[in-house]
Order: C-alpha cells, then sequence, then structure tokens
C-alpha cells in the first residue's frame, strides 16, 4: 500500500548562508495492507520528516513515494488532497483546528467529507468520543480550550472516524493514560484487521511491541556527514 | 477535469515598473487558492487583472462558461463580462464599503444582486436575502438598516452575503479579513470555510496572512516584486518551504 524507494530529502536554509543540510538518503520503506511498521531511530534521525514526506507535508528531494497508486513525490496538490480525503490518515501530535467549530465536528469531518450521512458521520464519532473518554458535555465545545492529552484523543478520534486504507501515526500513545493508550493501541488492532496499512512511530516500546509486526531503523538513511 | 479558471502568462506594468508578470495556474472546480506575497508583491494587481477590474497588457483568463466552456474573459465583449461578474463570479472587497451600496438596506444589498439576473417577485427577494443574511449570522430584525449602522465585521459579512444569494462558482477576495480585531476574524474565516464546502466553490484568496491562507486555501502561491516565486500545497509551502522569500515569510510570523 505504502512503498517508499530511494526517496531523499535535504533542507535548504536560504537565510542562514544557505546551508544546505542533508536529512535523508536512499530510504526504503514498503507498509503492506493488514501491516502495522514501526520507524524507530533517536530523536532527528528524521522519523517525522520521513512521515510527513509520505503526507506530502514536505516535499521529496528525490525518490518515489507510493500510496496506492498516486507518487506522492511527484503529484499535483489536487492529487495529493483527493489522496489524503479518501485513502491516506494521518495523526499528528498536535490538532489544528479552525476556532469556534465543536469536537463532535471536527471528528465528523473526514466522514462528511467522504460521502457519509450527517447522522452515520455524528453516531461514529460520537462512539469514538466516547470511547476515547472523551465526556460528553465536551463535544459541543471547541477542542482549542482543552487539556494536552485531550486534544490528543480528539485528533486520534478524528483520524480513525474515517476507515483510510493507509494511515499515519506520530507518537498516537504520547501523553495518553494507561485506560486510554490500550484504547488506541485497540484502535490499532481493529484498523489492521479490517486491512489497513499503518505506518507509526512509537516512543512506548511495549506499545510498539504491541501492535507493530515490523520496525524499519530510519537512521540507516541518514546521509554520511560531509 | 477541465480547470474552472486557467491563467496564461498575466503581465501588469505601471510604466517601467512590473506590476505581476509571467503568471500562470490553472483553478479546478472545488479548488481554494491562496495568494500571499508582502505589500507591493503584486497580488491585488493580479487578482484585478484576474477579474476584469484592470486590464492586463498580456495574457489570458479562461473560464469555463455555463453556455459556451472555455472563454478568454480579457477578449468578451463587455456586457458578457459584466453578466459573468453578476452571476458566475463574486468578489469580495478588503474594505466592505468598496463592495456594498451604503445609501441601501442590508436587505436591498442582497437583493440588488438577485434583481440583476432578473429576480422580480419582491417576497422571493425579500426571503432570499433573509435566508442569506441568516447564514452570515446577522439577524432578520437588521434587514432594514443600512450597512452604515453596522459594525465593519457585520459590514463584511453582509458584503459576503451580497456576494454568494446568485450562487456563484468562483470568488475573488482580496485581504476578507484586514482590518477586522481577531475575534470578528475567526468567525469570518470559520463562515468562509463552511459556505466554501458546501457551495463547493473555488476561490482565490489574496491575503499577507498566512494563518488565514492556512485554514482556508488548498493551495499557495506565494508572489514577490510580481513574480510568482512558489507554488504548491499550503500545508507543503508553510511547513517546507523552498524559496528563500517564502523561508523569511513562515519565520516571520510571531507566535502568539
Amino acid at each position: 500500500m505504502i512503498n517508499v524507494s530511494n526517496v531523499s530529502k535535504n533542507f535548504t536554509l536560504h537565510n542562514q548562508g544557505s546551508a544546505v543540510i542533508p536529512v535523508i538518503a536512499g530510504a526504503e520503506l514498503n507498509v503492506a495492507s493488514g501491516e502495522c511498521v514501526a520507524l524507530t531511530g533517536a530523536s532527528g534521525a528524521g522519523k517525522s520528516t520521513l512521515m510527513r514526506m509520505i503526507y506530502g507535508n514536505y516535499l521529496a528531494a528525490g525518490g518515489q513515494i507510493l500510496v496506492g497508486d498516486v507518487d506522492v513525490a511527484s503529484a499535483e496538490p489536487r492529487e495529493i488532497l483527493a489522496l489524503r480525503k479518501d485513502t491516506l490518515g494521518y495523526v499528528s501530535q498536535f490538532l489544528r483546528v479552525v476556532p469556534r467549530v465543536p469536537t463532535i465536528d471536527v471528528v465528523a469531518e473526514p466522514l462528511l467529507l467522504t460521502g457519509h450521512s450527517r447522522e452515520e458521520a455524528r453516531a461514529r464519532a460520537e462512539a469514538l468520543l466516547a470511547r476515547l473518554n472523551i465526556p460528553e458535555r465536551l463535544w459541543s465545545l471547541s477542542p482549542t480550550t482543552f487539556s494536552g492529552g485531550e486534544q490528543q484523543r480528539v485528533n486520534i478520534a478524528r483520524g480513525f472516524a474515517y476507515d483510510y486504507p493507509a494511515l499515519l501515526l506520530d507518537e498516537p500513545t504520547a501523553s495518553l493514560d494507561a485506560a486510554n493508550r490500550d484504547t488506541v493501541l485497540a484502535l490499532i488492532e481493529e484498523a489492521k484487521s479490517r486491512g489497513a496499512a499503518i505506518l507509526g512511530i512509537f516512543h512506548d516500546i511495549a506499545a510498539r511491541q504491541q501492535v507493530c509486526d515490523r520496525e524499519v531503523d530510519v537512521s540507516v538513511f541518514t546521509p554520511e556527514a560531509a | 477535469m477541465t480547470p474552472l479558471l486557467s491563467v496564461r502568462d498575466i503581465a501588469k506594468f505601471y510604466g517601467q515598473r512590473i506590476g505581476c508578470t509571467d503568471v500562470s495556474f490553472d483553478l479546478y472546480p472545488g479548488e481554494v487558492m491562496g495568494v500571499v506575497g508582502e505589500s507591493g508583491s503584486g497580488k491585488s494587481t493580479l487578482l484585478n487583472c484576474l477579474a476584469g477590474h484592470l486590464p492586463p497588457d498580456t495574457g489570458e483568463v479562461f473560464f469555463d462558461t455555463r453556455e459556451a466552456g472555455l472563454r478568454d474573459t480579457l477578449t468578451m465583449s463587455e456586457p458578457e463580462r459584466r453578466m459573468l461578474s453578476r452571476t458566475d463570479w463574486a468578489f469580495v472587497h478588503q474594505h466592505a464599503r468598496d463592495g456594498l451600496r451604503m445609501g441601501v438596506s442590508a436587505g436591498g444589498n442582497v437583493g440588488e444582486r438577485l434583481m440583476a439576473v432578473g429576480a422580480r417577485h419582491y417576497g422571493d427577494i425579500r426571503a432570499a436575502a433573509v435566508d442569506w443574511l441568516g447564514r452570515v449570522e446577522i439577524t432578520e430584525d437588521r434587514v432594514d438598516d443600512r450597512p452604515t449602522a453596522f459594525s465593519g465585521g457585520m459590514q463584511q459579512r453582509l458584503q459576503i452575503a451580497r456576494n454568494l444569494v446568485t450562487g456563484p462558482r468562483l470568488v475573488f477576495m482580496d485581504e476578507p479579513t484586514g482590518g477586522l480585531d481577531v475575534s470578528v476574524q475567526a468567525r469570518l474565516l470559520d463562515l468562509l470555510r463552511g459556505l466554501v464546502r458546501e457551495m463547493g466553490l473555488s476561490a482565490i484568496i489574496v491575503t499577507h496572512d498566512l494563518a488565514v491562507v492556512r485554514l482556508l486555501a488548498d493551495r499557495l502561491m506565494v508572489m514577490k516584486d510580481g513574480r510568482v516565486v512558489e507554488t504548491g500545497l499550503t500545508d507543503q509551502v508553510l511547513d517546507d518551504p523552498q524559496h528563500g522569500y517564502t523561508q523569511l515569510l513562515v519565520s516571520s510570523v510571531l507566535q502568539v
């Protein structure tokens, strides 16, 4: 489902003496449907950078990133937007929302965008929020004022609302208590069993061992310091 | 898929000075494109050239018309272009008073646009006006007030209602949230986003506010000195800018 081949990435800092920082070279990665693969490596090794390139958030300097049959590395913006709508989900570490939009709508949005009915979307959003222990009295409020852990759980609910065939998870269990962490791991297991291809970053070793089938160490893609 | 708007090599010079030059892009139905850059970068000149307010020196602006498919709007007859700007196009000005008739009631401002496309039944026009004012959160008891009695944020929302009532397919916006305080901005952005989604509108939004484009635009065009220096998916351009000027622009935003 996700096939990364020979991908490289440099950051060029034009305003700091045009310094060119090579961060990834020759990255190879495959994630099949129904499989969960973990990205590992020390902080700064390029785990999030690689994940962001797969999502199209960072521009790859070279190589091919196939998600389904779309090459994210060379696709037009509208092709990437279409891909994100119905194929590729991403749970980032931070929730970014429009002010004033109620939590329930934030979670239901991916379903509405993919043509589900308002009732269906709402029912699914309610079920997920309840499962992730977000109190019902908060559902009609905007998540901007929520605590860090609550925002993280809203973000997860949103990421799992629609059944994406491919899912990227950046530290989904960070800042969660044991009960919520188990819920998230259960959601990941369910997504795997319905056939989703999942790529995740987990600093929580126990969580990683519980849900991931394989590990890919990104530090082997780090270019030699020149 | 046919683009809704196809722009080729637009250039506008003010004497020896470049207003904007070498601008080409395609906008597809349902897409929202942001144009960002500092003051004087040519973004408003470009918008005015596209919307037919300013004649460009070179270039073509093709619009997918309902009747005849892609037509160059720059070579259209004046009545045809005027009809287009009343029906399928809308233009939201930075200063609401440039887009409103200040001596006419709020309901009249919305109704006037409907009458321009042939609506004649007073009851229907008034009902449509009330409906649209409701959508932009102006209550029915303010329908007969003039825009001079409205706050800046309300005037801006009224301008949006006036523009969208005829169900346009393409909306040009010039700094739609400029000059409004942040809480009013947030409300307006939320409103615009909802309307764009619901109506499947395409839009070109000119702004210098990067937070505005992050929320509203699918893709981004960055301009400097009249030229396009970078284009791409909005979050990609903002999170991983490639051009030196874009990097400077993104890193200059103050964190709250």
